[in-house]
């Protein structure tokens, strides 16, 4: 019995990966990481900003997700997010251009304390790369 | 009839303007390519939202309680309408042809006793609505200065639209765009986002029972405004490769009239140099035989 099952990140632009020899994704949920193998429960998830470890026979690939949906039915795992880098290949430059936006908007009074959870998440774990 | 200088300034003109309708032709088939590839890559995203929606409040029980997004303010007496034009002209009937969809729209509303609020995004629909319905616009949104369309323009639209309902200054909010059917075709659509349209059943939809985590709840009020986002983001993305669609066509068809007005020209101007030379030996020979 193989325990690989499909997985495809989407975002906005275009369909960022679609593969189907995944064995495990870990992904970085609303509270807290969610390890998914094959076989599990139908499930819906958010993602706050954090890293996505998919393992699979070849080895393990990491990527960075801003924010994001992740849905899993049939052994199909969906997630969507705006925004997702290859930790593999990383823009530095990117990544600080990021950090930098979060921080500026962190410095803004008006955000409510959901958002600056979130924006406090995105840069530590944007620090954790680094 | 012209003098034969006259008809030579013409031609060049004509030939001169028969070269740049060709170059946008050429540019707009470039980025027309670039404009169709982004919509279909962005389709997977949008189509794979609004299923996840669709499953989402197909199982919410409690509809009462479900989020305002989804299920409305229960009224509708403020429309919002966000028109999506474009940015620049020489589009043939683009813009026109949404804003056509748009003031029927408008009119309905208005015959209804409905108040009327407008968002116009790119600013030839604003141009083109302002002299009519210049008190309805409360917003006017360009991306003159976006190379491509990408998601954060689109999000900006989207958290506008949001804080707006938030303050509970609209009720239903409609996206007017055009869908690229092909290159000579573009339809222009009305699409309610406000509240949400759930009648049509999800895709595969499955009496699935789904695990959530946060609450539905939860979910669904942070699922809705990204969603909001998303089915601009498309309507920007079809938009942008109709606009190029629409450019080609024209300018293709601009290309070819401005070659048939030079062949046109040609002719008269041959002709016309032609009687100047039989008048002129008409006048030496006469003049000989006078002699």
């Amino acid at each position: 019995m193989s325990e690989e099952y499909s997985l495809e990140i989407v975002n906005p632009e275009k369909s960022f990966l679609s593969r189907d020899d995944v064995t495990e994704v870990v992904v970085p949920a609303y509270e807290g990481e969610i390890g998914i193998l094959k076989d599990h429960i139908s499930i819906i998830s958010f993602l706050k900003p954090g890293i996505i470890k998919i393992f699979s026979k070849s080895g393990e690939d990491s990527y960075y997700v801003n924010d994001g949906i992740i849905e899993f039915k049939n052994n199909n795992l969906s997630i969507l997010t705006s925004l997702i880098l290859d930790l593999k290949d990383i823009d530095k430059e990117k990544l600080i251009e990021i950090k930098k936006s979060a921080e500026e908007e962190l410095s803004k009074s008006e955000i409510s304390d959901q958002e600056k959870y979130l924006l406090d998440q995105r840069i530590e774990v944007l620090k954790s790369i680094n | 009839m012209a003098s034969l200088d006259d008809l030579k300034k013409r031609i060049s003109s004509v030939k001169s303007t028969q070269k740049i309708t060709k170059a946008m032709k050429m540019v707009a088939a470039a980025k027309l390519r670039r404009a169709q590839e982004s919509a279909e890559k962005g389709r997977p995203y949008s189509e794979k939202m609004n299923n996840i929606i669709l499953n989402l409040s197909n199982g919410i029980s409690d509809i009462e309680n479900a989020p305002k997004l989804l299920s409305g303010t229960g009224e509708d007496k403020v429309h919002l309408c966000v028109v999506m034009t474009s940015d620049r002209g020489l589009c043939g009937g683009f813009n026109t042809n949404i804003i056509k969809k748009a003031k029927i729209f408008f009119q309905k509303i208005l015959d209804e006793g409905k108040t009327l609020k407008i968002i116009t995004v790119g600013s030839k629909g604003y141009d083109q609505l302002k002299r009519v319905y210049g008190d309805n616009i409360i917003e006017r949104i360009s991306f003159k200065d976006s190379k491509n369309v990408n998601y954060f323009d689109a999000d900006k639209v989207g958290k506008i639209v949001i804080e707006k309902f938030e303050k509970k200054e609209f009720d239903v909010c409609t996206i007017f765009y055009n869908q690229f059917k092909n290159v000579i075709t573009q339809i222009p659509q009305e699409q309610q986002i406000i509240p949400l349209n759930t009648s049509e059943k999800a895709e595969n939809s499955s009496e699935d029972n789904y695990e959530f985590e946060p609450e539905e709840d939860e979910i669904l009020s942070n699922l809705l405004p990204k969603n909001i986002s998303t089915q601009i983001f498309k309507a920007m993305l079809e938009n942008s490769a109709s606009e190029q669609g629409s450019r080609m066509s024209a300018m293709d068809n601009a290309t070819r009239n401005a070659g048939e007005m030079v062949d046109k020209l040609t002719i008269e101007y041959n002709r016309s140099r032609q009687a100047a030379i039989t008048k002129e030996l008409i006048e030496i020979i006469s003049g000989a035989e006078s002699l």
